[in-house]
């Protein structure tokens, strides 16, 4: 299949997608029927190619693959240039996975401009599938900031509550990161006169530069992964976007930041990254022991599971800077399994949503009487939240323990917290809303759970049991990259003590 | 014996066409009946359509000589370089979308007179030779002959006292500053005996780094100022939001883009030619310049009210992220300079397009307030001007943000990281602004609709600055390639 330029098929179908979907005219009802219809059709035969290049992915080898490279701009020598590796690769598929399950959740939810909206999800998955395929610095920041434009619609347009103040918030906050992050591709591209990442990722830069360069990617990175404390704008955005928004938000958006680090900052600023592991550990277990916390006191049920995000994105910014192979493999899994559950839990809580349009918690209560195919879907995603044996919250976390053990027992103790304090939350959140005696008259004639919405959990369903009884497909995929990239970091390391053995 | 050598008219041709293209039109116009509105209205329609002609006529011929090469010609005072046909091709443009949108509006405020057209022909005229001047002098009259026509379309609308309050403050505040560049200009007269752009060069690059005349400092701090003033920069940039507010609207869609590209191009070759020696000394007051306009073009315009001011606002903050380039001082500043300024020019009508657009039951309105629930009641202008101000926030993959790229890149390389942080900082503060609008257009509830009928050319205009502003990532070699080869004329290739 090395003919077809697959990667850019995969990354620009869903705008050809958009670019149809605006040509669509007529009656209302018939606008938005077709709008879905195509939105889904797009979106499912995107995942289908991307299968493609699962398939085809050679596991054997740290190279990227795939690669597609075409004249841009040659004035300044900047290519168009695509291709994945074992650390891209999955992120693809889940960006894939997560747009057709986006566009069925929002079937029947969303009834007001339902063209703008699907054009808005398809152009998002361009530039998030665009976002991780990307081989060059510039081509990478443009899928890195567009993603913006259409989120900040989504939240603003089809949003609920302080939808403007979360959207300005989300936007002004992660442009802010990203223009420092701008300015730190400029000075690399003059510093080495390429923005090419492969011919990048070869490079050293000087150490003092590096220092500068990591921090400079840090706030861009920080904001969207996101680290305590930029974390705020999160809760906001979450709560206030419409159901399939935070499911993207969630899913693909925050590993954004993640994905940065291991794409940037470990590979090319190795030096830099190992010096400011402590600061990375603190802020990471402070994000999980006090996110945690504030999980535990919220009374919005899309509020509660924000705060859980960012306190298993912590997880991942530990094991990102255990520089183990299971910690960074742990990192990548958590990533995945995070975007999966998290994704089906904010579904999960816009079933109920758009049964009662109220996210409190105390609106609910014993809903296992009337709902049992919901609280049983909820308990899987709850338990997997959690990170039980068997599912694939578990494989990520136990990972990311694992490595962190072997770097440092405090950081792997304090973070293991997190662990227990993650089954704290969720478990009171599903008493709270799926056990009890069933006392409300609103309650007393919801209905459970439609066949568009199973159609909706069961992929779900099954990644989160697949992924937790046996992860070696998905930990093939990434080993010899992650060891590849390990490789580069001990060079790092070992230059640097022999630097500081000879009084350097 | 002839008194002097009589010089070749080649290289000033589009000059010499347009000027008396202008002057025959004005004899077409004085001419027609001249009775009702209607024959009024039909005159200044025939009109308007043979100066976009003679603009397009213009255009061929700058892009006709230009193969030629360079030349100079009137004793060295006119020259012709890639650096000269680059922005004379920005400015016929920009004044050629300046007429097409114009007519709309002129005829449904009942001002629709011809002599708009030729008064726009007159200042491109203007400007076509400022951007060729390459002495002193030659400079002077090009900048007067602009000023004097665009004093005039500023307060077109005779009857509306804020057009006339825009014309006259307008004149007073640009005679001021128009005095202060001719006082610096005999100050360097005096101290180097020189008007010309070249010997001036040559006067100070044997000065060999040593300290020029303090005298000689201040004449370019004045010419400096005077230019300032010219592409409203801060601190010189007081005029701008009440003219731009005052002015008709198709009046300030024409200050906003064709004087101001063809003062950035005078500002640069005059900095970069003669006292291009002399960087040392005029760098930090472009840098002070540059940062204070973004810096004021950023936070004034969060509290704007009028659409039309707060893109006077944003223009001088565009302004600043440009002169970043200049301040920079080198061949990529320049290159960077150019590549911004053509997405500004496009960026910018299409801004103002979308202004003449907004009319509820037949009369302008220019509050921000007004384009409430846009998107719902006319979804492709708010899709265009959705576009539009994505773009000017900077946000890729829209044109704005390659504008700003290959800026920062400039002074990235040059080592003034202060100036390129401030600059990303002030771009984020100034989204905030931006997407106010867009905030405004689709997520807030229509109080009155805007009229949906919008008039043939502004349509064509709008789709077209939409589309290049929206595909400018697709295809950006030409521009880049064209823009590099310009800045390399400027620098002595």
């Amino acid at each position: 299949m090395s003919h077809l330029p697959l990667l850019s098929l995969i990354t620009f179908l869903p705008l050809v997608g958009a670019v149809f979907i605006l040509t669509i005219r007529g009656e209302p009802d018939v606008v938005a029927r077709n709008a879905r219809n195509v939105a889904l059709l797009t979106s499912v035969t995107t995942f289908l190619l991307s299968l493609g290049v699962w398939f085809n992915f050679d596991t054997s080898t740290s190279a990227f693959q795939f690669q597609e490279r075409a004249e841009w701009m040659p004035t300044f020598d900047i290519a168009y240039h695509l291709g994945v590796d074992g650390i891209s690769m999955l992120f693809v598929l889940l960006s894939t996975l997560l747009t057709p399950i986006c566009v069925l959740a929002s079937w029947e939810s969303i009834t007001e401009r339902v063209k703008e909206y699907m054009i808005a999800f398809l152009v998002m998955e361009t530039m998030m599938v665009g976002m991780f395929c990307a081989l060059d610095l510039v081509v990478f920041y443009i899928f890195f900031e567009g993603v913006l434009i259409p989120m900040f619609l989504i939240i603003g347009v089809w949003g609920g509550g302080r939808r403007v103040y979360s959207a300005f918030k989300f936007f002004l906050y992660t442009l802010a990161g990203s223009v420092l992050m701008l300015l730190a591709i400029l000075t690399m591209y003059f510093t080495t006169g390429t923005t090419d990442i492969p011919a990048l990722l070869n490079y050293d830069f000087p150490t003092g530069l590096q220092t500068w360069l990591w921090l400079a990617f840090l706030a861009s990175f920080a904001v969207k992964v996101p680290m305590w404390p930029v974390h705020t704008w999160l809760p906001d955005a979450h709560v206030d976007a419409p159901t399939a928004g935070s499911v993207i938000l969630a899913g693909v958006l925050l590993k954004f930041g993640g994905y940065g680090f291991l794409r940037f900052s470990l590979p090319m600023f190795p030096e830099a990254s190992i010096e400011f592991t402590p600061l990375i550990y603190s802020l990471s277990i402070i994000a999980v022991i006090y996110t945690s916390l504030v999980a535990l006191a919220q009374e919005d049920m899309k509020k509660l599971i924000a705060y859980s995000s960012v306190a298993h994105m912590g997880f991942v910014t530990v094991g990102t800077f255990t520089m183990t192979v299971q910690g960074i493999e742990g990192a990548i899994y958590q990533m995945l399994s995070h975007g999966v559950v998290s994704a089906a839990l904010f579904l999960i809580v816009g079933v109920v949503y758009d049964r009662l349009h109220s996210r409190e918690i105390a609106t609910y209560g014993g809903l296992v009487h009337r709902m049992p195919a919901y609280s049983l879907a909820f308990m899987i995603f709850m338990l997997a939240s959690v990170g039980l044996p068997g599912t694939s919250g578990f494989v990520g976390e136990f990972l990311v323990l694992v490595g962190a053990f072997q770097a440092n027992t405090w950081v792997a103790a304090l973070t293991a917290t997190g662990v227990i304090l993650g089954a704290v939350y969720m478990l009171y959140l599903y008493r709270r809303v799926i056990f009890g005696a069933l006392t409300k008259d609103s309650l007393k004639r919801i209905r459970d759970l439609s066949p568009r919405e199973i159609a909706v959990f069961a992929p779900l369903v099954v990644l989160v049991f697949w992924m937790g009884l046996y992860p070696a497909p998905f930990l093939e995929v990434m080993h010899v990259s992650v060891s590849n990239l390990l490789e580069r970091v001990e060079t790092a390391r070992a230059s640097m003590e022999t630097a500081v053995v000879l009084g350097r | 014996m002839p008194l002097a050598e009589v010089p070749s008219f080649i290289p000033a041709m589009p000059e010499i066409f347009l000027a008396l293209a202008a002057m025959g039109l004005l004899m077409v116009g004085v001419f027609q009946k001249d009775g009702d509105v209607a024959e009024v209205t039909r005159a200044s329609r025939m009109v308007s359509r043979l100066g976009l002609v003679a603009l397009v006529l213009t255009l061929l011929l700058v892009t006709t000589i230009a193969v030629r090469g360079p030349a100079q010609s009137f004793g060295g005072m006119f020259v012709l370089d890639d650096f000269a046909v680059f922005f004379k091709v920005l400015v016929l443009i920009a004044s050629g979308l300046s007429i097409v949108i114009a007519q709309d509006y002129m005829e449904s405020q009942q001002i629709a007179r011809f002599e708009y057209s030729v008064l726009i022909l007159l200042a491109t005229v203007g400007m076509l030779m400022m951007i060729s001047a390459n002495d002193l002098i030659a400079l002077y009259l090009g900048l007067e002959m602009q000023s004097l026509a665009l004093y005039v379309v500023a307060s077109f609308q005779r009857d509306d006292a804020h057009s006339a309050e825009a014309g006259l403050k307008y004149f007073v505040l640009g005679a001021l500053a128009s005095g202060m560049l001719l006082y610096g200009s005999s100050l360097v007269y005096g101290y180097s005996g020189t008007t010309s752009f070249e010997a001036l060069a040559t006067t100070f690059t044997q000065l060999h780094g040593e300290a020029p005349p303090v005298g000689l400092v201040v004449g370019i701090v004045f010419i400096l100022a005077g230019l300032a003033f010219k592409v409203s920069a801060v601190p010189f940039h007081m005029w701008t939001p009440d003219v731009y507010e005052g002015a008709p609207t198709p009046v300030t869609a024409f200050f906003s883009v064709a004087p101001k590209l063809a003062a950035i191009a005078l500002f640069i070759r005059v900095m970069v030619g003669p006292f291009g020696d002399l960087v040392a000394q005029w760098q930090q007051i472009v840098v002070f310049i540059s940062i204070a306009s973004m810096v004021l073009g950023a936070f004034a315009a969060i509290g704007q009210e009028n659409i039309k001011r707060l893109m006077a606002y944003s223009s001088i903050g565009h302004v600043g992220y440009a002169l970043i380039g200049l301040a920079v001082g080198n061949e990529a500043g320049v290159r960077g300079v150019l590549i911004y300024m053509t997405i500004y020019l496009f960026m910018n009508v299409g801004v103002f397009t979308c202004i003449l657009c907004m009319r509820r039951r037949e009369h302008m309105v220019v509050g921000i307030s007004d384009l409430a629930g846009l998107s719902k009641s006319n979804p492709l202008m708010a899709l265009a001007l959705a576009i539009f101000m994505f773009s000017m926030s900077g946000i890729p993959p829209l044109a704005g943000f390659f504008g700003k790229l290959y800026i920062f890149l400039a002074a990235v390389e040059s080592g003034l990281y202060g100036l390129a942080i401030i600059g990303l900082l002030a771009s984020v503060v100034a989204a905030y602004y931006y997407l106010r609008i867009v905030k405004i257009m689709y997520f807030d509830e229509p109080v009155e609709p805007i009229d949906r009928a919008i008039g043939r050319d502004l349509r064509l205009v709008m789709l077209g600055t939409g589309v290049l502003v929206a595909l400018f990532f697709l295809f950006p070699q030409p521009v880049l390639s064209s823009a590099a080869s310009a800045a390399a004329s400027l620098f002595g290739g």
